[in-house]
């Protein structure tokens, strides 16, 4: 009996606070933590560096992200919250839930430049239509092309309320059509076989033949030329512009007071963590890595024309924007 | 009063109830603080969104209602027109099946079969003559929801038709009657008679489905009030559109309630019936025979596929594969802990009902009830009303203001299913508890015997079976929901159906098919063990 209570207090012993500060809580979205995904390779490399334990708990998508950490407040557990993008930034400083992240941001180099002190990028892409070849003979080269197309011609979306591409559409909508968004939302549901709550689901749903297209990236191509040496998935070329995505994590302002956490940062913008992007998270870096790219990244295709609103811009209209997605899609 | 007090079975329900309330109590304490705190925003909730969402919850239901009653009546005159063929009994008990299916298996059942890469799709495509769409959105829900309540309708048809005295079927012979009379004259006004209590029970079940909207509804075309409020605490984390939201779901559920008191029918009622005797007065032509054989075994089929194509997309899984993946096992483990907890709750709740019930009812002397003994009565019955998804969403809303919401998970997933499990645990051993009292209350009063020593001595041996039909019956329940674990699920805590959801969500289509078969396989044990404890004498 006194044997089992030794065992008892040893084991609390071991899960008491004293031993928190070695660990580092990063969240981040599903598809970063998956087995293919940067996550199992992240944590391997930082947990070398600094000798910690670094626990990734994850949830649907970005959007989704912000909102957990939101609904958590000053109780989060998060130290470090990875896997938002500028489209929610603005949102995520005014929760006062964030620190600034206070590292060196000089090897940055995103498109349009950064300059933020709390969120640090990183990596980015554009968003794109992905198509299935043998499916699809003439993909959509424009987004009116795409709003316009044959309703039996199926594109899975993602849910703006959860996932960073599903608001991306939204906003890509907004700066192409601007006040008749709604109009084209309309239009463009009679080709949507679904919408999923996040980036993942999506994907798997297209892999599977379940539609012929899917919102994603221009750099998802190059997964199926490098992992699956294939061509038949290409991302269509819009005329009109594809919308900028860059990904940021951000420090918590509990997770200000564990050193990890910008230590994690600072890795982050380092080539150990942006040589892993590329080929997991199929995107572009946000620093310079540490051997070049794959070729394939070359071949893929490159935005006639860049659309972007700003953080503060997305941040006013979000929820209005949003709701006028909800009212077309559910009419 | 006062020596009611002092009983301790009295005092045990008067805690029983207490708990009920506190818990229901607390959800809509949450829910109207939020609403208060943040009124301007939960009033512009109130938008088109909304309305659409509202009015697609109830064009759902009606539908759902219309395809399940509606051929219902054709399969249940069909099977009371041929009372004794082989196969009978297993038509029956396959229609029996259904019910202890969790929504969510059987949802994986029809994607497995009619999705776009179900079985079927090659043979749809090719009727088609293109390519077959899939079945997301209000297709889909609508298969779901007769899978789910055609079988039920027939077996209340059923049992209806079974209440025609034999003296009419006699005489309907002795006089000649044809098939169009016998249905007019006979059959109709029986079924009629059942029609609205049946199809105001299929309309409330499909007005509170939740599970089924959520996984084939497929977008915000296809979404009901309950799937919204999901939506809305965990897409959007807007806890003031819930509250409006809930507001709605209460609302339509208390004008159903209202609705199905007026058409008479007991929402709690007991779906399983016995077979029903033959009898031999029907003669049945060769062409109705035809024909009702086929409308049997189109409705058989109907059954059959969705589970058949479970099984065997099940098998087809890497079984050994994923009993061995640690996050089954610990999903494994916290399901069957969640469902024992909750079934043990939910035993001990309805016997402190039961019991206070009992005593009081030989207490009093007047022929009214109390206020007591009525919420003891009829009143444990309307907790399966309140839909889980709103006492989840008041607690979700509630909790964040302590600290992290995620944390109530287990608490919250065994009581509710707890308490929502309690109706049918009481109809199970209500009989044999008051049977048992009836039969023993004045020998122990003369011996002298009360208390533990009388539970254990006298009341437990006769009414042990029952428990354990409860117990079982509530464990299959608690173990097959997809609802509060939807809400309040999260990495840390990850039950059976909610890692099935999430390995749907993902794709990971051969993961799903065998952990589905696993849920299955576990709900449906639990539901024989339930079945045959309910049953057999002891």
């Amino acid at each position: 009996m006194r044997a089992l209570c030794i065992a008892i207090l040893a084991a609390l012993a071991a899960a008491s606070p004293a031993n928190a500060a070695e660990t580092l809580t990063v969240y981040t979205y599903e598809s970063f933590t998956a087995e293919w995904g940067p996550g199992p390779q992240v944590e391997k490399a930082f947990e070398a560096e600094c000798g910690c334990d670094l626990k990734f708990v994850s949830v649907a998508d970005g959007v989704a992200l912000l909102n957990r950490v939101k609904l958590e407040g000053q109780s989060t557990k998060a130290d470090i919250v990875l896997g938002l993008d500028t489209n929610l930034t603005a949102d995520a400083k005014a929760s006062g839930l964030f620190a600034p992240a206070g590292i060196d941001q000089s090897a940055l180099a995103v498109p349009g430049g950064w300059s933020d002190d709390v969120f640090v990028p990183f990596d980015y892409g554009y968003f794109a239509v992905v198509y299935d070849t043998e499916k699809v003979s003439a993909p959509p080269k424009s987004l009116a092309e795409l709003v316009e197309g044959d309703p039996k011609i199926k594109i899975v979306i993602e849910d703006p309320r959860t996932s960073t591409p599903g608001l991306g559409l939204v906003l890509w909508v907004k700066a192409v059509y601007g006040d008749r968004a709604a109009d084209a939302w309309a239009k463009l549901k009679r080709r949507v076989l679904t919408v999923t709550p996040g980036w993942s689901e999506a994907y798997g749903l297209f892999t599977k033949g379940e539609a012929q297209m899917v919102l994603s990236y221009t750099t998802s191509p190059a997964y199926h030329i490098i992992a699956e040496s294939t061509e038949r998935y290409q991302a269509a070329a819009f005329s009109d512009g594809h919308y900028l995505q860059v990904e940021v994590a951000g420090m918590t302002v509990n997770g200000a007071k564990n050193p990890l956490s910008q230590k994690f940062l600072a890795f982050m913008t380092s080539p150990a963590f942006q040589d892993v992007i590329p080929e997991t998270n199929w995107m572009f870096p946000a620093a310079k890595t540490g051997k070049p790219l794959n070729p394939a990244f070359d071949r893929m295709v490159k935005p006639a024309k860049t659309l972007i609103f700003s953080p503060e811009e997305v941040a006013h209209n979000r929820q209005a924007w949003v709701d006028e997605w909800l009212k077309a899609m559910s009419e | 009063m006062s020596a009611a007090i002092r009983d301790p079975r009295v005092r045990a329900g008067v805690a029983a109830i207490a708990v009920i309330v506190a818990l229901i109590g607390g959800a809509f304490i949450g829910l109207a603080v939020e609403g208060a705190a943040d009124f301007a925003r939960a009033l512009s909730a109130f938008d088109a969104y909304y309305v659409r969402v509202a009015i697609f919850t109830l064009w759902q239901a009606a539908l759902s209602t219309l395809l399940s009653v509606a051929p219902a009546i054709l399969v249940a005159r069909a099977l009371s027109r041929h009372p004794a063929f082989t196969g009978r009994g297993l038509v029956l008990r396959l229609f029996a099946l259904p019910l202890a299916l969790p929504a969510i298996v059987a949802a994986l059942g029809i994607l497995a079969l009619l999705g776009r890469a179900g079985y079927f799709a090659g043979l749809l495509s090719w009727l088609l003559g293109g390519d077959w769409p899939g079945i997301y959105g209000l297709s889909g829900i609508l298969v779901a929801h007769v899978f789910f309540n055609l079988p039920l309708a027939t077996r209340l048809f059923l049992e209806a038709l079974g209440t025609v005295p034999t003296d009419q079927w006699r005489l309907a012979s002795q006089l000649g009657m044809g098939v169009a009379p016998s249905f007019r004259l006979i059959e109709w006004p029986v079924l009629r008679s059942a029609l609205p209590a049946v199809a105001g029970l299929v309309f409330m079940l499909c007005v509170t489905s939740f599970t089924i909207v959520l996984t084939l509804g497929g977008g915000p075309a296809a979404t009901t009030l309950e799937v919204a409020i999901y939506q809305a605490l965990r897409f959007d984390f807007d806890p003031a559109r819930a509250v409006a939201l809930t507001f709605g779901q209460i609302v339509l559920t208390v004008a159903s309630i209202w609705l199905l008191s007026r058409l008479g029918a007991d929402p709690v009622r007991d779906a399983n019936l016995g077979v029903a005797p033959p009898r031999r007065f029907v003669t049945v032509q060769a062409t109705e025979r035809a024909i009702n054989i086929a409308v049997i075994v189109v409705a058989a089929l109907f059954v059959v596929g969705p589970i058949a194509s479970i099984i065997v997309s099940g098998l087809a899984s890497d079984l050994a594969g994923l009993a061995s993946q640690a996050s089954v096992q610990r999903a494994s483990l916290t399901s069957l802990g969640f469902g024992a907890s909750s079934a043990l709750i939910a035993v001990l709740l309805s016997l402190a009902l039961v019991a206070m019930r009992r005593a009081l009812e030989t207490m009093r002397r007047s022929r009214r009830r109390s206020l007591l003994e009525y919420a003891a009565d009829t009143g444990a019955g309307f907790v399966l009303v309140v839909p889980p998804i709103v006492i989840g969403a008041g607690w979700f809303i509630l909790g964040r203001h302590v600290g992290d919401v995620f944390l109530l998970a287990p608490f919250m997933v065994v009581s509710v299913n707890a308490i929502m499990a309690m109706p049918f645990v009481v109809r199970a051993i209500r009989p044999a508890h008051d049977a048992a009292a009836e039969r023993h209350d004045r020998l122990a009063a003369s011996l002298g015997i009360a208390g533990w020593n009388r539970f254990r001595l006298i009341d437990w041996p006769s009414i042990r079976r029952p428990l354990l039909t409860g117990f079982a019956f509530a464990m299959a329940l608690s173990l097959g929901d997809l609802g509060v674990i939807a809400l309040f699920g999260s990495d840390a805590v990850k039950t059976l159906p909610f890692l099935l959801l999430e390995r749907m969500g993902s794709y990971r289509t051969s993961d799903a098919a065998g952990l589905a078969l696993l849920i299955a396989a576990l709900c449906l044990g639990l539901m024989a063990v339930a079945d045959w404890s309910g049953k057999e004498r002891a």
